[in-house]
């Protein structure tokens, strides 16, 4: 195999073995999207059982479920998936890369992230899922009945794994595989966040990693970490747990902060204000984003001084974020505006994400988070940066890349509807929440008691909710309808960056020939001073390919398999699965593959001269 | 397949982009690893002094046996030392040579291990005996899960290649393989310090 192209493969076994980085990315982007959906449900049952006070509509030990699987579901299955979607379509398309550095190691950090995920959702199945809260302290993780939280620990013990695969790969690819020309101040920005983003998740995960271990430990073999009789310390956990839980968060805005910078600026057809400012200010962002953990942890009883301490770490991080806020401000500023769908949502982040940031700091005061902590006004505030930051985020990017993506552009039309419908049942939803927390309602509380003037606030967030779900109906409504636009998606917005110089659908081998990049907004330099064509940067040679590679499933069912084990506590189950994983890794080992080469007869036949 | 030695690069195991790839990706793994290892040690530093009523590091641990793990552990990181130097000389024979001491080391090194935890159970310090048990177990016990997976690392690459020479393919892979070697010893370096030095003191 190594000078011909691929055989022809049916259609699913294409796409179970494939390791070609789009293809890839469009599965991340879909099992999101699927995870979303199931997550914005379990929302949905949480709203209407907090509608109205004393509601005998879930039960609390169902209410405890559905809340700790939104929370998860949400993070690590939905938005930090679809993020990954557009990391994996669009940042070696930015940086005029072939493919990414590991493409069979891509391929395995998606089946291990889909599978985590789908092993999580088993529990609903099997006697209860988890109910610890997404957090899963101990002891109340460590001495929950069932399964449930067991299910919980592997299933993100696996997905995590993956996860962290592709933050490495990410990482290599940026720096190893530019075109000539893409120094490291010339990346677009969303290549910036991605960056910065895989470097958290390098070194964030493995402290979930050793956090979950030792539930694991605790639950299944008889730890005593968490025992107090026998000298545990629960706090530990709480540490571990955080460590990890606040580059977490930053993992989840990151990525979005790239895609307003590369919405706003191709919307305000300017160039992004203060390039360089906004790079640095990922920069510090993404390290102060290691330093803050224990401001979730203020009632802890850390003690005045460590409360201090992270106290002021935490407000820190509020200027090189303001930095951001105000280049986007500049960047709007004197430019010819569209307002597209994508760029809406760009716009509605801004006010939305402030507002989540201004309690943000609120809660960074210790003092005061005495009393904030743990009620509705916490909720209030995650729910401002994740949905007005994240998720708007999501949704800018949908809009702006869909084209490239799927090869037909989304309705304006429709788009916008689910735009407005979708801004005021958020702000619906949650800006009441703050109140609520102000004048005393716990996070966390199945039900509540009628008289406590919680009534009318609750109401009004439930039929915000509700709201938001009907705009999710329009985006779904969307996808399906637009179809037939298939006209204008090569380069639909007028872009800047080396994305949208690929044909869509974009060829297996991403360009014809690596491009010659000659300054920031590359496409864009093209434009204005060139003829609107990216230079090559190499004469059209034959293109080296990897092999597809099924392996990545058979490894990933391997380490589910093993999770089964340990979850009922089937070591033979544990041996197998460990024996299918390590066995997969041996074959990679031994076996040497060199990949293809797709002749230039091939290339020029696709069409591929630039 | 095998190519001659004087036609190697100076580094073969970053020559290709592949192994320049490689090279990278696994530097920021072991960030990773090291991220997990600190984690280990952060929790038993917290819970070293709770040791119930079962035995703790003063009773149990000897220095002579740690001596001769750690002995044992840093020449084999010098052995595969010399096994890299003598790739970059393009000594196919030498780098097997030095490969295979190193994994020698290593499974002594793992027999003392496997000594000193049967040892410790034997004495009544059982993993779920407390708090401190668990800890030191988990955390020496990781290192010593990772010393085993890479002596089978090593052992597939020795007899996959044991013919094969030096090319621009497997040089990369003894190379991680051995920047894997280095960081485990280099973490036993902290266990021998942190567990031992501090529990035979304190």
């Amino acid at each position: 195999m190594s000078n011909s192209s691929a055989a022809q493969k049916s259609v699913v076994w294409d796409w179970l073995t494939t390791v070609d980085h789009k293809k890839i990315g469009i599965m991340y982007f879909l099992a999101g999207l699927f995870f979303f959906t199931i997550a914005g449900i379990e929302a949905m049952l949480i709203r209407i059982q907090l509608m109205f006070p004393e509601m005998a509509f879930l039960g609390e030990q169902t209410y405890n479920e559905v809340l700790t699987m939104h929370g998860t579901t949400m993070l690590f299955l939905a938005a930090m998936p679809m993020f990954f979607g557009f990391m994996n379509f669009v940042t070696p398309l930015q940086i005029g890369a072939r493919d990414v550095a590991f493409p069979f190691v891509n391929s395995l950090g998606f089946w291990l992230f889909l599978f985590g995920g789908l092993l999580l959702h088993v529990s609903y199945f099997t006697g209860g899922a988890p109910d610890a809260g997404w957090t899963a302290y101990a002891p109340l993780s460590t001495t929950s009945e069932g399964q449930g939280v067991d299910y919980y620990i592997l299933g993100l013990q696996v997905s995590g794994a993956g996860t962290l695969m592709s933050g490495i790969n990410f990482l290599v690819t940026i720096v190893n595989m530019r075109a000539p020309g893409m120094s490291m101040m010339r990346m677009p920005l969303f290549t910036w966040t991605t960056f910065v983003t895989s470097m958290l998740i390098l070194f964030a995960f493995p402290a979930l990693t050793v956090g979950l271990l030792l539930l694991m430990l605790d639950r299944t073999f008889g730890g005593a970490f968490f025992d107090i009789g026998l000298g545990g310390n629960v706090v530990i956990y709480q540490h571990l747990f955080w460590i990890f839980g606040h580059p977490e968060v930053y993992i989840l805005i990151l990525p979005a902060f790239g895609i307003f910078s590369e919405v706003i600026s191709t919307f305000a057809k300017k160039r992004l204000f203060g390039y360089s400012a906004m790079v640095f200010a990922t920069m510090i962002i993404g390290f102060l984003g290691f330093m803050v953990w224990a401001h979730h942890m203020f009632t802890v009883g850390m003690g005045p001084v460590a409360n201090a301490i992270f106290a002021v770490a935490t407000m820190a991080i509020a200027v090189p974020t303001g930095i951001k806020i105000f280049n986007w401000l500049l960047t709007l500023w004197g430019g010819r505006i569209k307002f597209t769908t994508a760029n809406l949502f760009a716009l509605a982040f801004i006010p939305s994400f402030v507002l989540g940031g201004v309690t943000g700091v609120q809660l960074a005061m210790s003092a005061a988070d005495y009393q904030f902590h743990d009620t509705y006004f916490v909720v209030a505030h995650f729910h401002y940066v994740i949905i007005g930051g994240s998720v708007f985020g999501i949704f800018a990017a949908t809009f702006y890349w869909w084209p490239k993506m799927f090869g037909y552009r989304l309705g304006e039309g429709l788009g916008k509807i689910f735009f407005w419908l979708f801004l005021i049942g958020f702000h619906l939803t949650f800006f009441i929440q703050h109140f609520l927390g102000l004048v005393g309602m716990p996070r966390r509380v199945a039900s509540y008691l009628d008289g406590q003037g919680f009534n009318e606030m609750n109401l009004i967030s439930s039929l915000g909710a509700f709201m938001m779900a009907v705009a999710f109906i329009f985006l779904v409504v969307n996808v399906i309808v637009s179809r037939k636009n298939t006209t204008n998606v090569t380069d639909p917005w007028d872009g800047r960056t080396l994305e949208w110089a690929t044909t869509t659908p974009v060829q297996e081998f991403n360009f014809a020939q690596t491009p010659l990049i000659r300054d920031l907004d590359a496409l864009w330099y093209e434009k204005m001073n060139g003829n609107g064509k990216i230079k090559a940067a190499e004469p059209l040679d034959e293109i080296h390919m990897p092999n597809g590679s099924i392996l990545p499933i058979i490894m990933s069912s391997g380490l589910v398999v093993a999770s089964f084990g340990v979850i009922y506590e089937m070591y033979l189950l544990i041996a197998l699965g460990l024996l299918i994983n390590f066995g997969c890794m041996f074959v990679r080992s031994i076996k040497e593959d060199h990949g293809y080469h797709i002749p230039v007869s091939e290339i020029k036949k696709q069409g591929g001269e630039s | 397949m095998a190519q001659p030695a004087h036609t190697l690069p100076a580094h073969p195991e970053k020559a290709t982009l592949e192994g320049k790839n490689k090279y990278l990706g696994f530097w920021f793994f072991l960030g990773g690893e090291t991220v997990l290892f600190a984690s280990l040690f952060g929790t038993y530093l917290a819970l070293r002094g709770s040791t119930a009523d079962a035995p703790g590091p003063a009773d149990l641990f000897h220095l002579e046996l740690v001596f001769i793990m750690t002995m044992l552990l840093l020449t084999s990181s010098l052995t595969s030392v010399f096994a890299v130097i003598s790739m970059k000389k393009g000594s196919f024979k030498g780098m097997i040579m030095w490969m295979w001491l190193t994994v020698a080391l290593g499974l002594g090194f793992l027999g003392f291990e496997i000594y000193e935890f049967y040892e410790y159970n034997h004495l009544g310090l059982g993993y779920t005996s407390s708090a401190f048990a668990s800890s030191f177990y988990s955390l020496v016990g990781t290192h010593g899960a990772h010393v085993t997976f890479g002596i089978g690392w090593i052992i597939t690459l020795l007899i996959r290649y044991r013919k094969a020479g030096i090319t621009l393919t497997n040089a990369s892979k003894f190379y991680t393989a051995v920047l894997y070697w280095h960081f485990i010893d280099v973490v036993w370096v902290f266990i021998f310090t942190v567990v031992y030095l501090l529990g035979v003191g304190a």
